[in-house]
């Protein structure tokens, strides 16, 4: 990550003259199109398919935030960015936020001049071993082989999480998830080590996922979450509130199903604030009445989205753990829509 | 002569015997095993040695490319009956992710109704190059034509082109073939052309565009003639300077007006659409032949006796071999953004050709300083002795024969140029090799698959450089005058 916050640094010292006067919402309309920075494709999260069509829980909030704004889903061009590229295209202006299962860190959201407007996932790191190594707890992987990815936070994390346990491992270093998975099936590590929703779609696509565990501990705090740049705090609002609104959707019942129904019938004082019945939210971040409305019917509420893209019914099979709603003992929760 | 009768020569033989069956071990098979793989103890030694790797590696892999699947909607479903024909815990290849992705992975995003317009342009560039690279006899022409021909217009019949367009391919196609048959050199007017053609093409949008792009020199000819009989210097300053301000200042609004007056649009697609082999090629043909006239350009500066020109030649060529392309690849795609003025949009295709083409032409440079080099002292005496001028003189002299040394070289830049091509993928981009696999990889169906987008990916880069490679062999041969 270093080349990235040298080019980050660059970035917003280039950019600190212009950034007053950004005007992010006016410039999105003015184009008719949202440019939304997504991984080039990280499975369950953000792919294009044989059509060309993207897919995903990342790229189901870009869809949102297109629908609150211009009032059209589709009006999305996916700029696919890199791990290297991601925080240069956002302080570039080459998108406008990104949805990129970005881990939110300090000095990202200081130092890179980007603004974390929330958490859509909350991810942690894990390891994944083979069942037969007999193991069942991360404690136990003193002098272990482990694929790692270079350049991420992971690696860092490892060095951490063995340093303060007392242990000691040897690193195999890898550069793509794919590598990673081949070679940990060709027996070059003992485990291997990414964030937990990673794991789960790697053991899920396994030949035989029941001779593999994913360990307990999770060791690390990975709290990915949608990003726009500094400067502009309209723009960062209306991303926030979107994302705010698909949770309060699934708080209150509100699914792309019975929308239309609620919006004219609710007695819930909050749902109608919400989808604009009674009061007018939009007007106080530059949007109409129904901007709220039109992201849960985007692609559903939260939950929806969780359970489209990456839940318990998909290949991946995440379960809702700490994403689920705060009601329900996770950390999902929205703000008052007031 | 005449009385002496053959009968009196008792010892001459009057009827040749039979010939007799060389040796077993000196004819046939034996004989070619001998010589090629037994013939002393190393190669012995060798020739088992390869033997026992090649028995290695079909030993290993042979069960998995026997057990190859083609017809499966995921990985799972490949699997599954890879176990129901072969057996449980049998392995096998699973082609089936080619077979539904092979159109991501040669066009990119590219609207898929469009494909023909990709494959239009392929086809087109091979006649594009025919007075180029195989002006040597009508019958290579013939040759590359016809296939071209034949192979166009059945892909783009496939791909669904419409009408008007398959008869406009058919029309250029069908009478290249008869210029060529008559005089090649007329095709170059063609090959001069292409380039903005195949631009418009790929990218759609208003052909006014390339059209107003080509007034360029047009208007700097017409500037040339009328000055040129006042003042030669004017004329040449003019015949520069007015495209380029044609080009900065009226080119654009004069499109945007011809268009509002006759539409000449096809839909235009933009850059991020481009992907897979679609963008290796363009970015490979687009590096390779602005390159090699860079890299002329600039092994002459290198080797000029104008200090300034050297001195900049010098910089440039030892900058750009110092810097890794990856390095020069984010300058194009992070850095460039800032330097310029907000709001300019500056297409990442053309960002990342121009780089590559700088990065190999440094490159270019010195393989054509080595040829220069290579060329013996006389040759340039000898133009110097003709009187000829120094434009002349490495035109008709010095060039033919250096560039004739560095074919070797030459090629093996291209080469290593479309390759690094890949490296797109650092920048975002979908070069079919990582990206492309990786986006395949990221689909639920498909995730766990690794071996066989590369395999599929690396047979065709395969075939691509091998075929470069055997030309460049062809043209050393064609190009040979000596008897070495």
């Amino acid at each position: 990550m270093k080349t990235s916050l040298f080019l980050g640094s660059v970035a917003a010292a280039a950019l600190t003259a212009g950034a007053g006067m950004a005007d992010t919402l006016a410039d999105v309309k003015a184009r008719g199109e949202l440019n939304c920075g997504v991984n080039t494709g990280l499975v369950g999260f953000a792919a294009p398919d044989a059509n060309g069509n993207w897919t995903g829980f990342d790229v189901d909030l870009c869809q949102a935030v297109a629908a609150a704004v211009l009032g059209d889903p589709a009006k999305v061009r996916y700029v696919p960015t890199t791990g290297q590229t991601r925080f240069t295209a956002l302080s570039s202006g080459e998108v406008d936020m990104l949805a990129r299962n970005s881990t939110w860190t300090f000095s990202r959201d200081t130092d890179l001049a980007l603004d974390f407007v929330g958490v859509n996932y909350y991810d942690g790191q894990g390891f994944m071993v083979r069942s037969d190594l007999g193991v069942t707890s991360a404690k136990e992987l003193d002098g272990a082989t482990i694929c790692i990815q270079t350049g991420t936070t992971t690696e860092l994390n490892l060095a951490d999480y063995f340093r303060a346990n007392n242990m000691s491992y040897q690193p195999v270093n890898i550069d793509s998830n794919a590598e990673g998975e081949q070679q940990y099936m060709a027996g070059a590590c003992d485990a291997y080590t990414t964030d937990a929703s990673g794991l789960a779609a790697t053991r899920a696509a396994f030949a035989d996922p029941e001779n593999h565990i994913i360990l307990p501990e999770i060791i690390s705090k990975e709290p990915l979450g949608p990003a726009v740049r500094h400067g502009d705090s309209n723009w960062g609002d209306i991303v926030r509130w979107t994302l705010y609104a698909l949770i309060a959707a699934e708080e209150y019942g509100v699914t792309s199903a019975n929308i239309e129904e609620l919006s004219s019938s609710s007695q819930n004082p909050e749902v109608q604030r919400l989808l604009g019945t009674t009061d007018d939210l939009g007007a106080m971040i530059g949007l109409d009445k129904e901007w709220a409305k039109r992201a849960i019917m985007a692609s559903g509420n939260y939950g929806e989205i969780f359970a489209a893209n990456i839940g318990e019914q998909t290949p991946i099979g995440l379960t809702r753990g700490l994403n689920a709603q705060w009601t329900q003992g996770g950390l999902m929760y929205a703000m008052p829509f007031r | 002569m005449s009385d002496t009768h053959a009968q009196t020569v008792p010892f001459v033989r009057e009827t040749m015997l039979p010939p007799a069956d060389p040796p077993l071990r000196e004819a046939g098979a034996v004989r070619w095993l001998r010589e090629n793989l037994f013939s002393g103890p190393a190669n012995t030694v060798l020739t088992i040695l390869g033997f026992l790797i090649i028995w290695f590696l079909v030993s290993h892999f042979w069960d998995w490319i026997a057990h190859s699947v083609w017809n499966a909607d995921s990985l799972a479903d490949c699997r599954r009956i890879i176990a129901e024909t072969w057996g449980e815990g049998a392995r096998g290849a699973c082609w089936a992710v080619i077979r539904e992705r092979w159109n991501q992975y040669v066009f990119g995003f590219y609207p898929v109704e469009l494909y023909w317009r990709p494959t239009m342009a392929f086809g087109l560039l091979f006649v594009a190059l025919t007075p180029v690279l195989f002006s040597a006899s009508v019958m290579i022409r013939r040759i590359v034509l016809v296939l071209t021909t034949v192979l166009t217009l059945w892909a783009m019949t496939v791909l669904g082109a419409p009408a008007v367009w398959l008869a406009f391919a058919a029309v250029v196609l069908v009478g290249a073939l008869a210029v060529s048959e008559r005089r090649v050199s007329w095709l170059l007017v063609f090959s001069i052309l292409y380039p903005l053609m195949g631009v418009w093409f790929l990218w759609g949008g208003s052909a006014w565009g390339p059209v107003m792009v080509l007034m360029g020199p047009v208007l700097g000819w017409i500037a040339w003639r009328l000055l040129s009989g006042l003042s030669p210097m004017a004329a040449a300053v003019a015949a520069l300077v007015v495209p380029v301000l044609w080009w900065l200042l009226y080119a654009g609004t004069a499109a945007r007006d011809a268009e509002a007056l006759v539409s000449l649009a096809i839909p235009a697609v933009a850059s991020d659409r481009f992907g897979g082999f679609l963008l290796s090629i363009t970015i490979g043909v687009a590096g390779i032949a602005m390159s090699l006239p860079l890299g002329i350009v600039l092994a002459l500066a290198r080797r000029s006796d104008m200090f300034l020109v050297k001195s900049l030649a010098v910089i440039f060529i030892e900058f750009i071999r110092g810097v890794p392309l990856i390095a020069l690849l984010f300058v194009a795609s992070l850095l460039l953004n800032y330097f310029l003025p907000p709001g300019t949009t500056f297409d990442i295709i053309l960002r990342v050709i121009i780089m590559v083409t700088l990065f190999a032409a440094a490159y270019m440079a010195e393989v054509i300083r080595g040829g220069l080099a290579a060329l013996p002292k006389g040759q340039y005496e000898a133009a110097d002795a003709l009187g000829l001028d120094y434009w002349k003189a490495q035109r008709l002299i010095v060039l033919p024969q250096a560039l004739k040394i560095s074919i070797p070289g030459i090629v093996s830049t291209f080469i290593g140029m479309f390759k690094d091509t890949t490296l797109v993928t650092f920048v975002g981009l979908y070069d079919p090799l990582k990206s492309m696999s990786d986006a395949v990889r990221a689909s639920t169906s498909w995730k766990g698959i690794y071996w066989e987008p590369y395999i599929f990916v690396g047979a065709i880069f395969f075939l691509i450089c091998f075929g470069m490679s055997r030309y460049s062999m062809y043209l050393e041969r064609r190009l040979a005058r000596d008897h070495r």
